[in-house]
């Protein structure tokens, strides 16, 4: 494995921790968030400054992650009182407001961002295998909490809050918690990018960005774990591997978000359903005809 | 004996429309009470006030003697109130079984930590199995909610209604919409509940099934109570058929 390999397989781990955070928010629990590179980069600046205060990596990363599912928190008290549309533009509104604070205050590097993050004390393939064991990890932990109680009032949620709410359900805590879950990966990804990167740039966490995470979740199927690490893959090296398709990278993801939603809005995960119901129909056609 | 729902001073403002105008109902322990009245009469305003969907300019209401006014739906849920819709509400997102066993699992989802740890389900599909068995479905309990027709999406509210275990069954028109024979079913499946010892109160038109299977009869007109008692006595009062009936059916019998 060459570094440029290496580097992508660390970038693609990263993804999918930051992708797996916004399906808890808006595939499990149906909040769509318009926002999630704020969470982000709160992760990656909080990380990047504990790094350069001489905080050990662990901890660093684990600030991050703490500050952005709190902030996270914060905002999920919004969508306690606004929905839909109104949640989305509210979310937009965070990512921005972080862009502009970042942005403004000399202290945070302004601009220029922050650079000469200290490494985290790995070689790049050991830190490849760091990230991609926390993929792992956050892959099982979104499989675990579909199956759990919390996830069924999750998707309860999703479907219809008041009926959910008829049904004993405590909407307002399954937000809460989904928006703080789904923050603080986010904040584990900023962590590990600074980290990795270690040079942060405000528009490394813009709204492209947002826009982005929310593809990869769109396209992967809302609310489907495999389906949203499939399409994080699949749209973090394509841009990579045809370098053409970077230089449109905005425009095909808006074209992809576009066309899933008005053509697909079950993304792969229901394609792939849809293709096996299609064979099992079949075959079953045959069954009778033979 | 002491009520079991007691619904006091009940008046509820919709703009400048009076919706409901200082009703008051109490309902006893096993009960079986009806509310008929004309559309526009304030009976499932009534209900969403119990529920908490409706916030009242004045209200008390208390369930086995606790007063739950101030308190959200979800936990006026948890103390044992489960309400049918009058247009159905199922999770279009979920099979039929899913559906009740979400109910099923009303104490496994108060607690957010207990919620995130705990994942067997068995018990309570389990449970679920038999609601539906018991208003007659569980032949499509594995089915999608799309695509059922209403009597079966109707009779799949009520056993996700009974899966919470509640103290009172409120049921808003649960017979709207279903053929003859679907509502009879329905009413009989709901009246042996109700002789089980669960405190039913039904919304709903269907005067026949009404007075069929209900034991205590509340007629509201136009935002007030203007009768409550025993079904025949209710049914023989002029102020009600007046009202509910139409003035020109109290003329033609006169």
């Amino acid at each position: 494995m060459g570094i440029y390999e290496i580097s992508l397989a660390t970038l693609v781990g990263i993804n999918i921790i930051l992708a797996l955070g916004l399906n808890m928010i808006s595939g499990f629990c149906g909040q769509i968030s318009l926002g999630h590179a704020a969470f982000y980069g709160i992760g990656a600046y909080t990380a990047a400054f504990m790094a350069k205060a001489g905080a050990p990596f662990p901890a660093a990363v684990l600030a991050g992650m703490v500050l952005a599912g709190l902030v996270g928190l914060a905002v999920g008290l919004t969508s306690l009182r606004v929905r839909h549309d109104f949640l989305a533009i509210t979310t937009m509104g965070v990512g921005f407001l972080f862009l502009g604070v970042v942005r403004q205050q000399e202290i945070l590097g302004g601009e220029l961002g922050v650079s000469g993050i200290p490494s985290p004390g790995l070689e790049k393939t050991g830190y490849m295998v760091l990230v991609l064991i926390l993929a792992a990890f956050f892959t099982a932990f979104s499989l675990w909490i579909k199956r759990s109680w919390m996830g069924f009032a999750f998707e309860a949620v999703a479907d219809d809050e008041d009926t959910a709410r008829v049904l004993t359900v405590d909407v307002a805590a399954c937000k809460l918690t989904a928006f703080a879950m789904g923050t603080a990966m986010a904040g584990v990804a900023g962590g590990l990018y600074a980290s990795f990167a270690r040079f942060i740039m405000p528009d490394d966490f813009g709204f492209i960005t947002s826009i982005t995470v929310l593809s990869m979740v769109a396209v992967g199927g809302i609310g489907s774990v495999f389906g949203v690490i499939i399409s994080t893959v699949i749209l973090t090296l394509m841009p990579e591997f045809f370098r053409f398709i970077s230089d449109y990278k905005l425009l095909l993801y808006g074209a992809l978000l576009f066309g899933v939603m008005r053509f697909a809005p079950e993304g792969l995960a229901g394609f792939t359903r849809a293709v096996r119901k299609a064979g099992i129909r079949s075959a079953g056609k045959k069954e009778a005809a033979g | 004996m002491k009520p079991l729902l007691e619904v006091k001073n009940v008046t509820v403002r919709f703009g400048g429309v009076l919706a409901l105008d200082d009703v008051s109902l109490e309902v006893r322990p096993g009960e079986f009470l009806s509310m008929i009245g004309p559309n526009g009469a304030g009976k499932t305003t009534l209900m969403r006030v119990v529920t908490g969907t409706v916030k009242p300019v004045s209200a008390r209401i208390r369930l086995d003697g606790r007063d739950i006014t101030m308190l959200p739906t979800h936990q006026r849920a948890r103390l044992g109130l489960a309400l049918t819709h009058q247009i159905v509400r199922p999770f279009r997102s979920m099979t039929l079984l899913d559906n009740v066993t979400l109910a099923a699992g009303h104490h496994r989802i108060g607690r957010v930590i207990r919620a995130l740890t705990a994942v067997d389900r068995s018990a309570e599909r389990e449970q679920a199995r038999k609601y539906l068995e018991l208003v007659g479905i569980a032949e499509a309990a594995e089915k999608s909610v799309l695509g059922r027709p209403l009597g079966v999406v109707k009779r799949l509210e009520v056993a996700r209604a009974l899966a919470l275990e509640p103290k009172v069954l409120l049921l808003d028109e649960p017979l709207a919409g279903l053929n003859t024979a679907e509502a009879a079913r329905l009413a009989d499946t709901v009246a042996e509940i109700n002789r089980g010892g669960l405190t039913v109160v039904m919304i709903e038109h269907n005067l026949g099934e009404v007075l069929r299977v209900s034991r205590r009869l509340a007629v509201l007109d136009n935002g007030r109570k203007i009768a409550d008692g025993d079904p025949g006595a209710v049914m023989r009062d002029p102020a009600v058929r007046a009202a509910y009936l139409g003035k020109e059916y109290q003329d033609a019998a006169a």
